[in-house]
């Protein structure tokens, strides 16, 4: 019990740091370091949304593209004012009740994702009968056809234009807000009885089912609350970038959200926490690669995407020879720290022991 | 009438195209168990090989064609080597997100290398002049594609069914450990199967350029994912299945598009709801084996 408050006490000093560091953040960084600052945050929501289906449960998703591109698309249609919307929907005009009605970025972001929860439930009951690859093949086609309807009801997606000037909402505050959710949602949920079902589901299925964990309604529920979240993360950064468009929702997007699942270890909050950022902030300063490099007598006037290729090697590289990520499995908690700490300590006295 | 037959030529050529990719599919499934996500990244490169091989370097024809097809299929080799040689003996799924990264790498290698600007692929006249058979006007790529096609799938046919590399194949298809006992080269029948598969798609995409001449990094996604589709169509694992999904395909697209116009914007979509209706009703896809997976 003592150790109970010990660890909440300690968590809630972090958080308080945390917005601490945001606020120092906020008045001091440039515009730049902010932007990057808010990426790493709806990164880590992606990632733990997909972290949560393809970690957690062992269910090869390959859908996340698609429900991001719903809370996307439904945050910007729900919050562009409606002067603007008219302005944009050249082609075909925009459908009756959307046209004037803006709500708050919040309630955007939330019914984004119900809709995309929704829909989910819809795909997954043909789809989460499918074991394996042919679930994997079988999301992305689902996404697939979810950007292809969007790219053609020019009434209320307009299109391939896709929407412009969607406000800015997703400030700082925002950005780390939902992630703090997202990442106190997860830990509760993946060390309930829940969580606990659908790791079990993951080690083996067939043991699984016997031991009574209903497969079908587990597996269910671990979709539909991932396509929710991906869904907020899309919301988040339709509202970050301002613009999108149907093709920004390709398969290349999952599996940008995927890079980052993997290097941190499928099955590991912790892992996606430090990945998002190491991976965000990675892909940012390696533009030193995409511009003029001298080596000795070397020289390249800048390739734009040696960047990309770089990183594409470091996916393989980790998937290869470190294929458990960074994390694995594990995950960092107080208990975990304080047992290091002891150790290192004890490493320490008999260190000068000798 | 003509109408019709001109749409038929067309299925059909769609339709062997999709075949030719779908064996690549096909091949590597039986052998690994894995969706080679990288395959149409590989037929994307092959566009690029032609590309620089005849368009640039000027070489003829048939030595540009050549080139590409022993390339493309050393290109199939190196990933199999590098990407999924140290992972067989890992979890399937840590193959398959190998393979994506594979197709990941491949696309952003080709953005840096080609550069993204969409090019156009080069025409050879042999194949593209437009010939008039009866008042079905098309280019001559209308009937020899088909018959290129055909002459190949025979010829793997009697690779897969009469050859001791064939025996091989299909012996490592059904079992790793049998077929090592029975003295198998387990990495040299996998490359086999990779060098085949990719010369498949390397002689796929010099016809699908000279058909749809554009050649971008994303070019070989859409294709890679329905010929994908195809395979499972015809029921993976199964060469003959292959090149009937991959007909069936294409005829069922073009047909589609044919009849109902409106429906043009949604023809991409079309393959996948065709693959979910095909998983849910037959999962073993037309000539698929019904596999019992042991507890």
């Amino acid at each position: 019990m003592k150790k109970k408050t010990l660890s909440l006490l300690l968590t809630l000093l972090l958080c308080v740091a945390l917005v601490g560091v945001l606020f120092l953040l906020q008045g001091s960084a440039s515009d730049y370091l902010l932007r990057i600052a808010r990426l790493c945050a709806i990164n880590l929501v992606l990632a733990l949304a997909m972290n949560l289906i393809n970690g957690f449960t062992g269910i090869f998703s390959l859908g996340q593209a698609g429900f991001m591109a719903i809370g996307a698309y439904a945050t910007a249609l729900l919050t562009i004012p409606a002067a603007k919307k008219q302005m944009m929907f050249m082609i075909a005009p925009l459908v009756k009740p959307l046209d004037a009605l803006t709500l708050p970025f919040g309630m955007a972001l939330v019914i984004g994702g119900l809709m995309a929860a929704a829909l989910a439930f819809l795909i997954g009951l043909p789809c989460l009968r499918l074991r394996g690859d042919y679930l994997a093949i079988a999301t992305l086609g689902f996404s697939e056809i979810i950007r292809v309807i969007i790219t053609n009801m020019q009434n209320v997606t307009n299109g391939a234009q896709g929407l412009k000037s969607i406000p800015a909402n997703a400030n700082i505050w925002w950005c780390y807000g939902v992630a703090l959710v997202v990442i106190v949602f997860m830990g509760l949920f993946t060390t309930s009885s829940y969580g606990q079902a659908l790791k079990s589901i993951r080690e083996d299925e067939i043991a699984a089912e016997s031991m009574g964990v209903g497969l079908f309604r587990h597996k269910m529920l671990a979709f539909v609350l991932s396509a929710f979240l991906a869904a907020v993360g899309g919301g988040l950064l339709a509202s970050y970038n301002g613009t999108i468009g149907p093709d920004m929702f390709r398969v290349t997007q999952t599996y940008n959200v995927l890079m980052i699942v993997v290097m941190g270890g499928m099955g590991s909050i912790s892992g996606s926490v430090v990945a998002a950022f190491i991976v965000t902030i990675g892909q940012e300063y390696l533009r030193v690669l995409d511009g003029p490099i001298t080596i000795g007598a070397f020289h390249t006037d800048g390739v734009s995407g040696m960047r990309m290729v770089v990183f594409s090697v470091l996916l393989l590289v980790v998937i290869v020879f470190f294929r458990n990520g960074l994390f694995g499995t594990k995950e960092v908690t107080w208990t975990s720290i304080g047992r290091r700490l002891k150790s290192l300590s004890g490493r320490g006295k008999e260190g000068m022991q000798a | 009438m003509s109408v019709f037959l001109q749409q038929l030529a067309n299925a059909l050529c769609v339709g062997s195209l999709y075949a030719l990719l779908a064996i690549g599919y096909t091949m590597v499934y039986g052998v690994l168990r894995l969706i080679n996500f990288a395959h149409g990244e590989i037929f994307m490169m092959a566009m690029y090989i032609v590309f620089y091989g005849i368009g640039l370097f000027m070489l003829p024809w048939y030595l540009g064609f050549f080139l590409t097809i022993v390339i493309t299929a050393l290109l199939g080799v190196l990933s199999e080597r590098f990407a999924y040689r140290p992972l067989r003996n890992a979890p399937r799924i840590s193959v398959l997100i190998s393979a994506i990264g594979v197709s990941y790498f491949l696309q952003n290698l080709a953005t840096v290398v080609f550069g993204g600007r969409p090019l156009t692929f080069p025409q050879v006249a042999l194949f593209t002049d437009v010939i008039d058979l009866g008042g079905v006007k098309m280019q001559r790529l209308g009937i020899l594609v088909p018959i290129i096609a055909a002459a190949l799938l025979i010829a793997l046919m009697f690779l897969i069914k009469k050859t001791r590399t064939g025996l091989a194949m299909r012996a490592v298809a059904r079992s790793y450990d049998a077929s090592r006992l029975m003295g198998i080269d387990l990495n040299r029948t996998i490359a086999v199967t990779f060098l085949i598969g990719s010369a498949m798609a390397g002689v796929g995409a010099i016809m699908w350029g000279m058909k749809y001449p554009q050649i971008s990094p994303t070019v070989g996604s859409m294709p890679g994912i329905k010929c994908f589709i195809a395979a499972v169509l015809g029921g993976i694992g199964n060469t003959t299945g292959a090149v009937l999904g991959g007909l069936l395909l294409g005829f069922v697209e073009i047909m589609l598009v044919a009849v109902w116009p409106d429906l043009s914007g949604y023809r991409d979509a079309f393959a996948f709801v065709l693959l979910i209706v095909v998983l849910l009703v037959k999962p073993t896809g037309l000539l698929g084996e019904k596999a019992t997976e042991k507890v």
